[in-house]
C-alpha cells in the first residue's frame, strides 16, 4: 500500500507536472512529456484521464508506461485513473520537446534530425547524423534497427565510437 | 453501410488483416537468435514486433465487432486452423534468409500500397491503425528492397538462392490482390479499396527492384494459389499454430 506523504494532487496543472516525472522505461533520461506521447491530461474531482499515443505499434514500453503512470498517480493520491490510447494522429518525433533532444544528446544518443530527400529509397542515406561524442558529421549507419524500435545503430568514422541514433519518425 | 457497423463481412475482414499481421510476425519471431548476423537478427525481430503491435490493435477491434465475449487474446490464440484468414504468403516457412527476404519483399510492397489507401477509410479504427503502420511499413520495405538487391546482385550463390526464393513464393503473391468475397462486399459498399486495384502498382515496384537486383520474375499470368483469406491453408499453418498456441492451450488464460 502506497501512502501519500503529501495531500493528493487536485488540479490538472499538478497532473501535468507529475506526468513530467514519469520516465520512458527504455530511454530513462526522457520523460513521457519530452517524448511527446501524452496527448491530453485532465484531473477533475479526483478522477484523472490521461490520453497517450504509442510510439511504434509494437513498442513493449507502451504498456510499461501506462503502468508507470498509474503507479505514479497512485503515489500522488489519485486512485481513479483512466488511460486512453489514441492512434491518430500518429506519433511523430516532431513532438519531442527541445529539452528532450538536449537530454538525449547529453545521454549519448543522437537526437532525430531532418531526413535527407528520398531517404525511403533503397540504399539512400538516412540523414546527416552527428556523433554525440565528438560531434563529427562523418558517421555511418550500421543498422536501421537498433536496440529498440525507435533507434538505429550508427558508427562515428572520426572517433570510432558506435552510437544510437533516435530515428526521425514522421 | 455506415462506419463500424459490425457486419459479418467487416468481422471477417478485420480478422483477415489481424491474422496476416500475426502470422507473419510469428514467422519473423522464429528468427530470434538465428539471424545470419546480429544486426539482421534484430532487424527481423523488430519488423516482427511492429507487425505484432499492429495485429494487437486489429484483434482488439475484431473483439469489439464480434462481441461474443472473446478477447483479443482468445481470437489470436484459440481459433482453429480453418478459422484463420491470413494470406497464404505469410504462413510460408522461413527457409533460408533469401526466402524470408523474398516473402517480406512481396508482402511489404503490397502493405505499403494497401496502407496508403486504408488511411482514407471511413472506418476510424482501421484508418488510425493504418496511419501509424504506414510509417513502419515504409522502412520495412526499404529493408527488404535493399536485401533483394544485395542478394541478387551479390555472389553467384546469393543470386541463385534469392532467384529460387522469388520463383517458389511467386504463386502466393496473386492472393494479396485478389479480393475475398468479404473484401468485394466491403469495396462495393465504398468501405475499403478493392485490393485488385493495387495489382498494377505492386507489380511495378516489384519489377523495378527485381530488375535492379539482376533477377527475373516468373510470368505474371502464372497459376496462383488461393484460399488463405477464406480459411483454406497450406500444410504449414497447422505446425505454426501448434507452436504459437502451445502456452494458451496448455495453461489456459495464462499471462506474462
Amino acid at each position: 500500500m502506497v501512502t501519500p506523504a503529501l495531500p493528493a494532487i487536485t488540479t490538472t496543472e499538478q497532473l501535468w507536472s507529475v506526468l513530467g516525472q514519469v520516465s520512458d522505461p527504455e530511454v530513462p533520461v526522457l520523460s513521457i512529456l519530452d517524448l511527446g506521447i501524452v496527448r491530453d491530461a485532465e484531473l477533475h474531482n479526483g478522477k484523472a484521464t490521461v490520453t497517450i499515443t504509442p510510439t511504434y505499434s509494437g513498442c513493449p514500453a507502451v504498456s510499461a508506461i501506462a503502468m508507470d503512470i498509474r503507479l505514479k498517480l497512485l503515489s500522488e493520491g489519485v486512485h481513479d485513473v483512466t488511460i486512453v490510447t489514441q492512434l491518430s494522429p500518429a506519433w511523430t518525433t516532431d513532438w519531442m520537446s527541445i529539452e528532450g533532444r538536449a537530454k538525449l544528446l547529453a545521454y549519448g544518443i543522437a537526437p532525430p534530425v531532418e531526413p535527407l530527400p528520398g531517404a525511403d529509397k533503397p540504399f539512400a542515406p538516412e540523414a546527416v547524423v552527428h556523433c554525440p561524442q565528438c560531434r563529427s558529421a562523418h558517421t555511418e549507419l550500421i543498422s536501421r534497427f537498433g536496440s529498440t524500435a525507435c533507434k538505429a545503430l550508427f558508427r562515428c568514422v572520426a572517433c570510432g565510437e558506435p552510437f544510437d541514433y533516435f530515428k526521425c519518425h514522421r | 453501410m455506415t462506419a463500424n457497423q459490425p457486419t459479418p463481412a467487416l468481422q471477417h475482414y478485420v480478422l483477415h488483416l489481424a491474422d496476416t499481421h500475426l502470422i507473419l510476425g510469428q514467422r519473423l519471431g522464429e528468427w530470434c537468435g538465428h539471424g545470419p548476423v546480429l544486426e539482421q537478427d534484430i532487424a527481423l525481430t523488430n519488423i516482427g514486433l511492429d507487425l505484432l503491435g499492429q495485429a494487437t490493435t486489429l484483434y482488439e477491434y475484431a473483439a469489439t465487432l464480434i462481441a461474443d465475449g472473446r478477447t483479443a487474446d482468445d481470437l489470436a490464440f484459440l481459433r482453429r486452423e480453418h478459422e484463420y484468414y491470413n494470406a497464404l504468403l505469410v504462413e510460408q516457412p522461413n527457409g533460408d534468409f533469401g526466402v524470408t527476404v523474398a516473402r517480406q519483399f512481396f508482402f511489404d510492397t503490397f502493405q505499403q500500397l494497401f496502407l496508403q489507401g486504408l488511411i482514407h477509410s471511413s472506418d476510424v479504427v482501421l484508418a488510425g491503425m493504418a496511419e501509424k503502420a504506414l510509417k513502419e511499413a515504409t522502412y520495412h520495405l526499404k529493408w527488404s528492397s535493399e536485401w533483394i538487391i544485395r542478394l541478387g546482385d551479390g555472389t553467384d550463390e546469393s543470386h541463385r538462392r534469392i532467384q529460387k526464393a522469388l520463383n517458389e513464393l511467386w504463386m502466393y503473391t496473386g492472393e494479396l490482390t485478389t479480393p475475398a468475397p468479404y473484401e468485394t462486399e466491403l469495396a462495393e459498399a465504398g468501405y475499403i479499396h478493392n485490393p485488385a486495384t493495387l495489382r498494377e502498382r505492386w507489380m511495378e515496384h516489384v519489377k523495378q527492384v527485381v530488375t535492379e537486383a539482376t533477377l527475373t520474375l516468373p510470368p505474371a499470368d502464372a497459376w496462383m494459389n488461393q484460399g488463405g483469406k477464406t480459411g483454406r491453408h497450406t500444410e504449414h499453418l497447422g505446425y505454426l499454430l501448434t507452436e504459437m498456441q502451445y502456452m494458451q492451450r496448455t495453461y489456459p488464460g495464462m499471462k506474462w
